[in-house]
C-alpha cells in the first residue's frame, strides 16, 4: 500500500481538526483560558504536525511546530493571551489551512506566507517569553539555554546548541510486537541513519542518526503505537563519540531547509535538544503527558459523497413512480376490492413515502454550519469598526439542503458586516440613545410549511427613510414620497446603491446588496425587511428548504405538458381581446390592471404542435422572471404538485427555454420552463421569421440544400 | 472503462478479439463496441425537445436519470423511420454521458479478431469515416464499425455542449 493512499484521510483529519482548533480559539476567553481548550487547541495543532511529518509535508510542519511550542507555554501558562496574540493565532490557523489546501491541490504552499507567519511567530514567542521574563536574559538566541528554560527558549534556539544532542537519539520501544517493530525501524531509518539496533520486545533500543527532533520522531511514531510505548533521549554519548558528520549535519542542516527560513525562525527546535543531562529528562518526561494525535472516541458519522447520496434520491424516486404506477393499475383491477392486497398497497405507499422522506434529509444539514463561521466574522468586523457587539444564534439545528447551506453562506455574511457596519451603532451612540453599550445581533433560522426562514437582526438604528429617499433621488432612481416603507427598504437592493456615508473597508461601496437579493432569488428564495426607527433593522430570507424539490404548475400545450416554478406564477386569466395590442408587427403585449405585458405563446417558442393558437381560447399565465413580467399563453393549466428536479445537462446540454426536467407519476419526463429564457427564444424566432419574410431569396437556397443532402444519400 | 481504451485497442497491432453489438438500420447492418453498451430497452415515453436537431428525439427517464434519445436512421438519413414493437434504444456510456439511440433492430453479439476489421475506406458524406472505426467482414456480411464516442460526442451531433460555446 503507497503512504498518498492516506493523504486523504490526513487532509480530512487536518481540516476538521483545523475547525476545531477554530472553534476553541473564537470561544477562548482571554481574561481566564480554560485549560481544557488550550489543551485541545495545542492538540490540534500536535496531530497536525504528526501528520504532516509522516507524509514529508514539511511547511506545513514546520508551521505547526512553531505554533505548537507557543500553544504550549501558553497552556504552561508561560504566556499571557492577549486578544492580539489569539489574533495572530487564528491567522496562523488560516495559514496552516492555506498550506493544507495546497499540499491537497498539489502545490507547494506560499512560501513567503509561511517565512511571514514564522517570522511573527517567533517574534512573539521572542517577546511575550522575554516580558513574562520566563527565559530571562538566556531567552535571546543565547548558545547556552539553562535547562529548565529550555522549552520556553525552545523557539528561539540557535542551531549550534541542538546541534550534537540532536545528532543521536536513543528511541526506545517499549512492548512493542515484532511486525510494528520492524514498521517503526523502517520508519526511523527514513528519518536519519539507524546507527545500532538491539534488545527484546520490552525494550527494544534504536540508537538513532538523525537530523530530526526527539519531538518529531514521537509525533511520526504516535501514528503507529501509543507514546507510553515510545521513549525518546538524545544520547550525547553516542554523538560526541561518533565522526564529526552528525554534529555537522546537525549544524548545517538543523531542519531540512533553513535557507529559505528567516535566521529568527530556523530551528523550530523542540524542547528536546538541550545538550546537557538535565535536558535528556525533559523530552522523556513531556512524552508521557502528551495526548496521542489519533482521534478519539469513535465517530458517530460517516462521510458518504454526494453522488451517492443522489444516487438513492434517484432511485427512491423512481420507486415512488413504479408505486403510483402500481397503484394506478391495480384500482383499475377486476376485483380490485382484495383486502390483502390493498392492504399491501396502502403499506407499500406509507413506507415508500417515510423512505423518501427519510432519504431527503440526508441531504439536510444543520445551519449550525453555517452560522459557526460568523463568530469570527463578527469578532474581526467589529474590531476593525471599533463597535462592541454581542452575536447571538437561534435554531441552529434547523436543518437545509446541503447544496443551498453551501449558498447562502456568500450572502449570510455579507448581511451580516452590512448589519455591522450600517445597522449598529457606534458604543457611544448607543450610550446616548440608551441602548447598551454592546450591540446584539441575533442570527435565527426556523422552519416555516416547506421553506426555512433566516433572520439577521440587529437593535441598530434601523434604516433611515428619508436617506434612502433622498439617496434613490441622488442615483436617478424613480421613487415618491408615497412609497410604502416595504419598498423604500427594497431600494438597498437595488445596483450601485449604498447609504453608507462613508465607504469603509467592511462596507458601503454599494456592490453587493444586489448581488445578495440575486443569489437569494437565485436559490428560489426572496428578501423581506422588516425595520424600525432606533430599534434595529431584520432582514428574514425565505428559501426552499432544498433545490431538488420545487413547487410546480403543470400547464398543457398541444398533448404537451411543462412545469412552471410556482414562485413565478402571479396570476392566471383569461386573455380579451380588448386587452391585446399589437405592436410593430409581430410583437403584442397584454394589458393587465394597467401594465403591459410582452406576450409570450408557448407553443410558438417551443414549436408545439397542435396548440390552441386563438388566443381568445388560450389561458394567460402571468409570470415573474429575473425581475419582469410576461404573460405566457397556455392551453390548458393542470395542477399544482411538487416535482423532483432532474438537472438536463448532466447527460444532454442546455436547452434554452428551459431550466431542468422531472418526471411526472407516469414516469414521462416534463421540461421545467425558464420564463426569461422563454421569452428571448420566442424573440428570437420572430425575428428569424421576420428575416425569412423579407430576405425571400434565402427560401430557394435553403431547399436546394435539402435537395443536396438528399442525394448524398 | 473509458474511450480511449477502447481505441487504443483497436489501433493496436495485437489487439485481442473484440466483441460487438450487432444493430440493424434498415438494410444495413452497423456495430459498436460492446463494452460501451449499458442497456437494451424498447423506445417509450420520449418527450420532445424543442429547438433540437430532427434526430435529437427527446429525452426519456432511464431510473431517474433523464437520458437524450438520438434517433440514428434519422442522423444517417434512412428513408423508413418507423417505431413500432421492433424498434430498441440501445443505452450507451460515453464520456461520461448516458445516451440511447434508436436503431431498427439488435440482432446479435459479435466476436471479431483483428484480421476480420478492415480499415474503413475514404468515403462517407453522411457517415464521416472519422466515425468508423473499420468494416468487419463475416463471410458473407459486412459490419460497419461505429466509434460511438466520437459520433456522438461530435459537433454535428449537438449533445454535447462544447466549451466556451
Amino acid at each position: 500500500m503507497d503512504i498518498t493512499d492516506f493523504y486523504d484521510t490526513f487532509f480530512e483529519e487536518a481540516e476538521e481538526l483545523l475547525a476545531d482548533m477554530e472553534r476553541h480559539l473564537l470561544e477562548l476567553d482571554v481574561a481566564s483560558p480554560d485549560p481544557e481548550q488550550l489543551n485541545a487547541i495545542f492538540r490540534a495543532a500536535h496531530s497536525i504536525k504528526g501528520g504532516a511529518g509522516t507524509f514529508g509535508f514539511d511547511v506545513l510542519q514546520k508551521t505547526t511546530h512553531l505554533f505548537e511550542n507557543i500553544l504550549d507555554n501558553a497552556r504552561k501558562g508561560e504566556l499571557t493571551l492577549r486578544r492580539d496574540i489569539v489574533d495572530t493565532f487564528l491567522e496562523t490557523k488560516d495559514m496552516l489551512s492555506d498550506q493544507l489546501n495546497a499540499y491537497r491541490s498539489g502545490e507547494a504552499p506560499d512560501q513567503e506566507a509561511f517565512e511571514r507567519i514564522c517570522a511573527t511567530l517567533q517574534t512573539l514567542a521572542l517577546e511575550e517569553l522575554a516580558q513574562g521574563g520566563e527565559g530571562g536574559a538566556a531567552e535571546a538566541p543565547a548558545p547556552q539555554p539553562p535547562a529548565d528554560a529550555a522549552p520556553p527558549a525552545a523557539a528561539a534556539r540557535e542551531p549550534d546548541a541542538d546541534a550534537d544532542g540532536e545528532g543521536c537519539l536513543r528511541v526506545a520501544l517499549l512492548g512493542v510486537g515484532e511486525a510494528n517493530r520492524r514498521v517503526l525501524v523502517e520508519e526511523l531509518a527514513q528519518l536519519g541513519e539507524v546507527r545500532s539496533q538491539g534488545g527484546d520486545q520490552a525494550r527494544y533500543e534504536v540508537l538513532l542518526e538523525t537530523t530530526a527532533s526527539a519531538d518529531d520522531i514521537e509525533a511520526v511514531m504516535c501514528f503507529i503505537i501509543e507514546p507510553e510505548e515510545i521513549e525518546v533521549a538524545p544520547a550525547a554519548d553516542a554523538a560526541s563519540a561518533g565522526p564529526a558528520a552528525p554534529a555537522e549535519t546537525g549544524k548545517r542542516e538543523p531542519e531540512p531547509t533553513p535557507a529559505e527560513t528567516p535566521p529568527p525562525a530556523a530551528p523550530p527546535a523542540p524542547p528536546a535538544g538541550g545538550g546537557g543531562g538535565g535536558a535528556a529528562d525533559t523530552p522523556s518526561g513531556k512524552a508521557s503527558p502528551r495526548p496521542s494525535p489519533k482521534p478519539k472516541g469513535e465517530s458517530t458519522s460517516i462521510r458518504v459523497s454526494v453522488e451517492k447520496v443522489d444516487q438513492i434520491i434517484n432511485l427512491v424516486g423512481e420507486l415512488i413512480i413504479t408505486q403510483s404506477m402500481l397503484d394506478q393499475t391495480v384500482s383499475e383491477l377486476e376485483g380490485a376490492n382484495d383486502g390483502a392486497l390493498l392492504n399491501g398497497m396502502s403499506l407499500l405507499q406509507r413506507n415508500a413515502r417515510d423512505l423518501q422522506e427519510s432519504v431527503m434529509s440526508i441531504r439536510m444539514i444543520p445551519m449550525d454550519f453555517v452560522f459557526s463561521r460568523f463568530p469570527r466574522v463578527v469578532r474581526e468586523t467589529s474590531a476593525k469598526l471599533g463597535k462592541e457587539i454581542e452575536l447571538v444564534t437561534e435554531g441552529a439545528s434547523t436543518e437545509l439542503d446541503k447544496s443551498l447551506t453551501e449558498r447562502i453562506i456568500d450572502p449570510l455574511t455579507h448581511l451580516v458586516r452590512n448589519s455591522l457596519d450600517h445597522g449598529i451603532e457606534l458604543p457611544e451612540e448607543r450610550e446616548a440613545a440608551g441602548k447598551p453599550r454592546a450591540g446584539r445581533l441575533t442570527l435565527s433560522a426556523r422552519h416555516q410549511g416547506g421553506n426555512i426562514i433566516i433572520e439577521v437582526i440587529d437593535d441598530g438604528a434601523g434604516l433611515d427613510r428619508e436617506r434612502l429617499l433622498a439617496k434613490a433621488r441622488e442615483s436617478g432612481l424613480s421613487v415618491s414620497d408615497a412609497m410604502s416603507d416595504d419598498e423604500v427598504w427594497q431600494l438597498i437592493f437595488a445596483p450601485g446603491f449604498s447609504t453608507a456615508k462613508a465607504v469603509t473597508d467592511v462596507s458601503g461601496r454599494g456592490v453587493g446588496m444586489d448581488v445578495v437579493k440575486r443569489n437569494i432569488q437565485g436559490m428560489g428564495g426572496h428578501v423581506q425587511i422588516m425595520s424600525r426607527p432606533g430599534q434595529g433593522t431584520t432582514i428574514r430570507i425565505v428559501l426552499p428548504l432544498t433545490l431538488a424539490i420545487l413547487d410546480g404548475m403543470s400547464i398543457r400545450v398541444g398533448d404537451e405538458v411543462f412545469i412552471l416554478p410556482i414562485s413565478t406564477v402571479l396570476e392566471s386569466l383569461q386573455p380579451a381581446r380588448e386587452n391585446l395590442y399589437a405592436m410593430a408587427g409581430d410583437d403584442r403585449v397584454l394589458k393587465v390592471r394597467d401594465e403591459y405585458l410582452p406576450v409570450v405563446a408557448v407553443h410558438e417558442a417551443l414549436d408545439v404542435e397542435g396548440a390552441r393558437t386563438e388566443i381568445t381560447e388560450t389561458i394567460a399565465v402571468i409570470v415573474q422572471g429575473e425581475g419582469r413580467r410576461y404573460a405566457l399563453l397556455v392551453d390548458d393549466l393542470v395542477g399544482q404538485q411538487q416535482v423532483v428536479v432532474k438537472n438536463l445537462e448532466t447527460n444532454y446540454r442546455k436547452v434554452p427555454g428551459v431550466s431542468a426536467a422531472t418526471i411526472l407519476g407516469d414516469g414521462s419526463v416534463a421540461l421545467i420552463l425558464d420564463i426569461a429564457g422563454l421569452h428571448r427564444l420566442s424573440q428570437k424566432k420572430r425575428e428569424a421569421r421576420y428575416l425569412r419574410r423579407t430576405a425571400t431569396d434565402s427560401q430557394p437556397l435553403h431547399s436546394l440544400k435539402e435537395v443536396i443532402t438528399d442525394e448524398q444519400h | 472503462m473509458s474511450s480511449t481504451d477502447s481505441n487504443a485497442a483497436l489501433s493496436a497491432t495485437d489487439a485481442h478479439n473484440q466483441e460487438f453489438l450487432v444493430f440493424s438500420l434498415g438494410d444495413e447492418e452497423y456495430a459498436i463496441d460492446i463494452l460501451k453498451v449499458q442497456e437494451i430497452r424498447g423506445y417509450e415515453n420520449v418527450t420532445r425537445i424543442a429547438n433540437a436537431p430532427d434526430f435529437i428525439k427527446g429525452v426519456t427517464n432511464l431510473r431517474g436519470v433523464i437520458v437524450p434519445i438520438v434517433d440514428l436512421r434519422i442522423k444517417f438519413h434512412l428513408e423508413r423511420v418507423e417505431y413500432g414493437g421492433q424498434t430498441v434504444v440501445i443505452v450507451v456510456n460515453v464520456a461520461d454521458r448516458v445516451v440511447g439511440i434508436v436503431v431498427d433492430g439488435v440482432s446479435d453479439v459479435m466476436t471479431l479478431t483483428p484480421e476480420q476489421i478492415k480499415p474503413a475506406p475514404e468515403f462517407g458524406v453522411t457517415l464521416s469515416s472519422d466515425f468508423l472505426s473499420g468494416l468487419g467482414s463475416l463471410e458473407d456480411r459486412m459490419l460497419v464499425l461505429v466509434d460511438i464516442d466520437k459520433l456522438l460526442t461530435s459537433d454535428e451531433m449537438a449533445l454535447v455542449e462544447k466549451a466556451g460555446a
